[in-house]
């Protein structure tokens, strides 16, 4: 399978990047850890005629972990994810959520940025973000902008990123101490996408509640968090399945999605509670 | 399209060469190089015959655009060989163990176990099925490739004491 040609750029930073992105406009891509993209090239469904590589630029890489807040930048991959420690101490979620991501070669490449910008609705990360209440930082030819997760899918593939803009770093509020969270997804094989997948957090009062590959953007419900909240796990779950919108597929039809989803989010209360303190 | 220079280490030697950009990294290693060791399987990122180790990392080069790794380096199954051509400990205890019956899969297990040897030398036989998760073995061989990564863990871990 060979991909269409293309122009190589390879830039040092976001300016230079974002200034062959304004030149060449919806012709130009740019290319992150490329496991999402660089097999639609070579199936032909993506063809961009100039590509960004973002591998040499510096700045999108790195993760801060702050007092309040955890920034992670763009080109960071799953394996840097998985292997940072003070990361794992802070958002522990992250590191449950990225082990399930694919298999250990993809998690070389594949990185964070990518996976949240893509808008892939089988992405494990954007339903992690949303449950965590992260914002995003795009940068594009006017400077930058802040984007929540919660507010930036609004299709599949479509999102609030504008072609000329740039996803530079995650910003991620830490949870409370005593904050309880899991990740749990089920999946049919290694490197297969989420038949479903949940994202829960639960607190002295506080809860937060997504779901991945279960509509044609990431779930989080306002609804099912409040009542998990309350405490009320069926209230939750039912909020949850209400707000998702599963189509039939080769993972199974609507029915059984729905019952997947619930089978997933109940595991991944039950996980969370057993954390919390 | 106009061609690319790239230039990397490939199994610790130097080369340069002209490419279009959007060729893969297993094609210039197989075609241009000669280098024939990663094998081109399903082609699209989930068998992981095509493994090499680029800076340090496990990577489906047919997933890497060459462009992409000017300036990498690169180690191949063929740079897993000990210098007078033997096989390596890893590539030996393969042999030993029968940790292969076709062979497709076997460069790309083996590049792949020397890096998870890397990270974690002692690994429990459960974290070496977790991480080998990204290469497939179609003759389902994997009891004895199992086997053989943690024997080449005994015997790397036993050649390093005795050097200390």
């Amino acid at each position: 399978m060979i991909p269409a040609g293309f122009a190589y750029h390879r830039p040092a930073d976001v300016a230079s990047a974002i200034a062959v992105l304004q030149e060449h406009g919806d012709e130009a891509r740019v290319l992150a850890g490329g496991h999402s993209l660089i097999p639609m090239m070579k199936l032909r469904m993506a063809a961009p005629a100039h590509l960004v590589d973002l591998q040499d630029i510096a700045e999108l890489r790195g993760i801060e972990i702050g007092a309040d807040a955890v920034t992670i930048g763009a080109m960071v991959t799953q394996h840097d994810l998985i292997a940072h420690e003070g990361l794992a101490e802070a958002l522990p979620i992250i590191r449950e959520a990225a082990l399930q991501i694919a298999d250990p070669q993809v998690r070389y490449k594949g990185t964070i940025g990518g996976n949240v910008a893509n808008g892939d609705p089988g992405n494990d990360m954007p339903g992690l973000m949303q449950c965590l209440d992260a914002t995003y930082t795009l940068a594009g030819p006017d400077g930058t902008r802040e984007v929540k997760a919660r507010e930036f899918y609004e299709a599949a593939y479509f999102t609030a990123r504008e072609d000329d803009e740039i996803l530079t770093r995650i910003t991620i509020p830490r949870p409370a101490a005593g904050t309880g969270w899991a990740y749990e997804k089920v999946k049919r094989k290694i490197g297969d996408y989420a038949t479903a997948a949940a994202a829960v957090l639960v607190g002295k009062g506080t809860a937060s509640v997504a779901m991945t590959n279960l509509a044609d953007t990431p779930v989080w419900s306002e609804a099912a968090s409040a009542a998990l909240a309350a405490g009320d796990v069926e209230g939750c779950v039912a909020a949850m399945l209400e707000a998702i919108d599963p189509v039939e597929d080769n993972r199974g039809p609507v029915a059984f999605k729905k019952h997947a989803a619930g089978v997933v989010l109940r595991r991944a209360i039950a996980r969370a509670q057993s954390r919390a303190g | 399209m106009s061609k690319t220079h790239v230039k990397l280490k490939v199994n610790g030697r130097e080369v340069e060469g002209l490419a279009e950009p959007r060729m893969l990294l297993i094609h210039f290693l197989r075609e241009e190089l000669g280098i024939t060791g990663p094998h081109i399987g399903c082609e699209t990122s989930h068998c992981g015959a095509c493994t090499v180790d680029m800076d340090g990392r496990s990577v489906k080069s047919c997933t890497v655009f060459v462009a992409q790794a000017n300036g990498a380096e690169i180690t191949t199954v063929e740079g897993l060989a000990n210098p007078d051509g033997s096989l390596g400990v890893i590539q030996e205890k393969f042999r030993e163990h029968h940790g292969l019956q076709c062979g497709f899969c076997t460069p790309g297990m083996i590049t792949r176990a020397h890096r998870l040897l890397q990270e974690n030398p002692n690994p429990t036989e459960e974290e070496v099925r977790f991480g080998i998760a990204g290469n497939l073995c179609r003759c389902t061989g994997y009891q004895n490739i199992v086997k053989a990564i943690m024997a080449a863990a005994a015997e790397l871990n036993a050649a390093k004491e005795a050097a200390e």
